[in-house]
């Protein structure tokens, strides 16, 4: 019990500060969202007159709090460029980057768990040694140059997917998936190879155990004892793995987002950052920062499904 | 000995994946890629789809907009009581007539009859009154407008059923080019949602827009004049980066603002159709900082730099060289001859700067709004012509919002390429902000005929005696070399061959109402 009210106080103090950095950001870099929204035609009363009409000519601390107590009353506010709800407008972008994301890490955890446990099973033998090398590879490509070579091989010349043309899911869920495919693929290769090396590596002190050759004197096959046993086993520092994956898959979102013109958060966030438009921004970071810190709970309690004998304090 | 054999394998591999990457390539380069593209399924209903790079991240109120990339989309969808035409010239719109009172000052415009609204609403004298009113800022409900322009309106009253007085303080022969933009258009009065679900009387109405993703609007059956031809439009926000693949792809028909690389990978697929910018490029030059407030000293400049090398350069030669604040399409405002007042001659450069002191050279900063790729590279080529008169030009890129607020706004710089241009089509559009005390006036340009030539200049209604006015003030900022002028950059636009009619306007548009589906291509 004192453990979650430990988590829930460092959730709530993280989300602050990060908030309040955030917000701090946007007071130290130059220009703001009167600048940007007047641009070439700013003069200085023009300025002066749009900023008293946004409240941002106010102290830098009066227009934090301001913000947090609608933020806590579950008011994200308006967006300076757009006019629209913050809202609505990250609701609507939302299901997006969750696909993606999602996609992305099912594909993770789908390939590299097989994989590499085969790659375990059959460590030094020549297929593992292709397999090895052929994953060095992918895991020095960055997620945007494979995105880039993706858009080239599979939209461009074999038609998978029209590059551009982006499906809302409002439309057609199916198609919408189908889009998100190849971004979602784009992000996972570097992450499938790292996550199937660890876990080769780790199956493979796993098989030096004295269970495994307890379970295999009790006559139990070799794959029985892999699944059963080693793979459990494996997987506790891989789980850790995992949870940082899934922080990085976000991230690495919002550059995928630009090169596949997938209209997400990552999109969102980009565009509103060179906007100087803080309400939007401040609702994104949080909800990432928020995203991060839940997951690292989340290990934390699989680490114990996995191995009881770890206990939370 | 089996480390040396993982990486004789790893050899191999990268060996064999390098070579058939290449050889995927080159295979392709020389079929399928060169044919022209086909029509979408899209042309059989009539849509067409439109890549911007841009967002529509402004007020949809055409009164507030501000950014020229939302103004190229509201064209389509608002109007003023008049607006400009192809060849420039101010016709009728919302309003069928106008009348000037004989001394200037008061215009009686007469509403076309039968005009309506996107909603359906007929255009009324006061949903006029109150446009013009809050366009010009007489509303007095705080908000700001972006038509800095209409401030000579003193008041805006219904004369009639269907006409409106517009009363000026002083008589201005630019008057009604103030009223052809799409921040003086007719909106409805009392309606609430202008900034997100806009109404205007323009030939296509606003359908939906999701951020980042796309803008659609459709054509608006009721329209008072020819109306558009296409049935549906969306423009995809793409970024730039993406265009040449999503053209390719066959995702967008229409593309505009293309570079001269964009424009090589894509143009035996599309029509490409070109035009140019009505902007002034240049190296901005702060008037104010050593040793740009030597007027020698801006000359070698201006010597120093060969224009046709930069346009080569940058833009593959689709520019055309300029000399004063003044792009070529404005035709009776430009002088073309100043476009050689310095022809390029280091010689004469060096003699310059020895004269004003620096024959040694001396260093300055460029800073540059690293989002304008064009503006960038011309930057660098300038940097690198100046060492050969011995100046050191840094290059400093800096984010959009950093540009506006530190080099426009604060005036901290030494030298900026930028392209400026007007949303009016008038001449004080392009010169007034370089009067001395503008607000604008963001080179700190300061010469006392400049400013009395344009306080007579607006208050003179004689159309030619003002224009030669304005020609006078164009001759002073190329004679002061108040900055080294450049180009007005060629705007490319990639076309699928099946459409046609796409128009220019002498200001940055995107008439997308005569485009329209034809059955044969143009490739």
């Amino acid at each position: 019990m004192k453990y979650y009210i430990k988590k829930i106080i460092t959730l709530i103090i993280t989300l602050f500060a990060v908030s309040l950095l955030a917000f701090w950001a946007f007071q130290v870099i130059p220009g703001d969202a009167a600048t940007h929204i007047l641009g070439t035609e700013a003069t200085p009363e023009r300025l002066e007159a749009l900023r008293e009409q946004m409240g941002l000519n106010r102290p830098f601390l009066v227009q934090y709090f301001d913000w947090l107590k609608d933020f806590l009353f579950g008011d994200m506010g308006t967006s300076y460029s757009y006019h629209m709800s913050v809202k609505e407008m990250i609701g609507a972008k939302l299901p997006i980057t969750g696909a993606l994301s999602l996609m992305s890490f099912l594909m993770i955890v789908i390939v590299s768990i097989p994989l590499g446990m085969w790659q375990g099973k059959h460590a030094g033998e020549l297929p593992d040694v292709a397999a090895g090398v052929l994953g060095q590879i992918t895991m020095s490509f960055p997620p945007f140059f494979l995105g880039m070579i993706f858009t080239l091989v599979f939209g461009l010349w074999l038609n998978l997917f029209t590059q551009g043309q982006f499906i809302s899911y409002t439309e057609n869920f199916s198609g919408f998936l189908g889009y998100l495919f190849f971004p979602a693929l784009a992000i996972a290769l570097p992450k499938i190879a790292m996550a199937t090396k660890l876990l080769r590596s780790s199956v493979l002190v796993e098989l030096q155990q004295d269970y495994v050759r307890t379970a295999r004197s009790r006559g139990r096959k070799f794959n029985s004892v892999l699944v059963k046993h080693v793979l459990r086993n494996a997987l506790i520092p891989v789980v850790t793995f995992y949870a940082t994956t899934l922080a990085d898959i976000v991230a690495g979102s919002i550059i995928i987002e630009q090169v596949f013109s997938v209209p997400g958060i990552g999109r969102l966030l980009l565009s509103s950052i060179m906007n100087r438009d803080f309400p939007v921004v401040q609702a994104i970071v949080v909800m990432m920062a928020a995203l991060v810190v839940i997951v690292n709970f989340i290990t934390d309690l699989l680490y114990q499904f996995i191995d009881p004998r770890i206990k939370v304090q | 000995m089996k480390k040396g054999f993982k990486s004789f394998i790893l050899m191999v591999l990268a060996l064999t994946m390098t070579v058939s990457l290449c050889a995927c390539a080159g295979g392709k380069d020389t079929s399928a890629d060169n044919e022209a593209i086909e029509a979408p399924e899209r042309a059989a209903t009539n849509e067409l789809n439109v890549a911007i790079a841009q967002d529509l991240d402004d007020s949809l109120d055409p009164h507030l907009a501000v950014s020229a990339g939302t103004r190229e989309v509201n064209f389509n969808i608002f109007e003023g009581l008049v607006k400009a035409d192809s060849e420039g010239n101010i016709v009728p719109a919302v309003a069928e007539k106008v009348d000037v009172s004989p001394d200037g000052t008061v215009y009686t415009f007469t509403i076309r009859e039968g005009i309506k609204f996107h909603n359906g609403e007929a255009v009324t004298a006061d949903d006029v009154v109150f446009s013009i009113s809050r366009c010009a800022g007489l509303l007095d409900d705080g908000s700001y407008t972006a038509a800095s322009s209409l401030s000579t309106i003193v008041s805006v009253e219904k004369s009639g059923d269907n006409t409106v007085d517009i009363t000026l303080s002083s008589a201005n022969a630019e008057f009604l080019a103030y009223l052809a933009t799409t921040n003086a258009a007719i909106i409805p009065e009392g309606y609430e949602d202008q900034a997100t679900a806009p109404v205007g009387t323009g030939p296509f109405k606003y359908v939906s827009r999701s951020p980042q993703e796309n803008f659609v609007m459709e054509k608006f059956d009721e329209y008072w004049g020819e109306g558009a031809k296409l049935d549906k439009v969306t423009y995809l926000i793409i970024d730039s980066g993406s265009w040449v693949m999503s053209l390719k792809s066959g995702a967008v028909d229409l593309c505009a603002h293309l570079t001269a690389d964009q424009v090589a990978s894509v143009a035996d697929q599309y029509t490409i159709e070109k035009d140019t910018m009505k902007l002034v490029q240049a190296l901005y030059l702060n008037n104010a900082v050593e040793p740009f407030n030597n007027v020698l000293v801006r000359q070698a400049l201006c010597y120093a730099i060969d224009k046709q090398a930069v346009i080569d350069f940058v833009c593959d030669g689709n520019g055309v060289p300029i000399g004063s604040s003044m792009f070529p399409a404005f035709g009776k405002y430009y002088i073309e001859e100043l476009a050689d007042m310095y022809s390029y001659n280091v010689e004469k450069a060096k003699q310059l700067l020895t004269e004003a002191g620096y024959a040694d050279g001396f260093k300055f900063t460029i800073t540059v709004p690293s989002n304008y790729p064009q503006h960038v590279q011309a930057g660098e080529v300038i940097a690198s012509m100046l060492q050969q008169v011995g100046i050191t030009a840094e290059i400093k890129q800096v984010e959009w919002s950093t540009w506006v607020s530190d080099v426009y706004g604060g005036r901290n710089f030494d030298a900026t390429v930028v392209g400026f241009d007007t949303s009016t089509l008038t001449a004080s559009g392009m010169l007034q902000r370089w009067t001395s005390d503008h607000g604008k006036n963001m080179i700190n340009f300061n010469n006392a005929e400049y400013d009395a030539l344009y306080k007579q200049a607006v208050a003179c209604t004689d159309v030619d005696e003002q224009t030669e006015l304005f020609k006078q003030m164009e001759m002073i900022l190329a004679e002061e070399a108040a900055n080294v002028y450049i180009q007005d950059l060629y705007d490319m636009v990639a076309v699928n061959p099946y459409l046609e009619g796409l128009t220019f306007y002498p200001m940055y548009v995107l008439d997308l109402s005569t485009v329209a589906w034809t059955e044969t291509s143009a490739k």
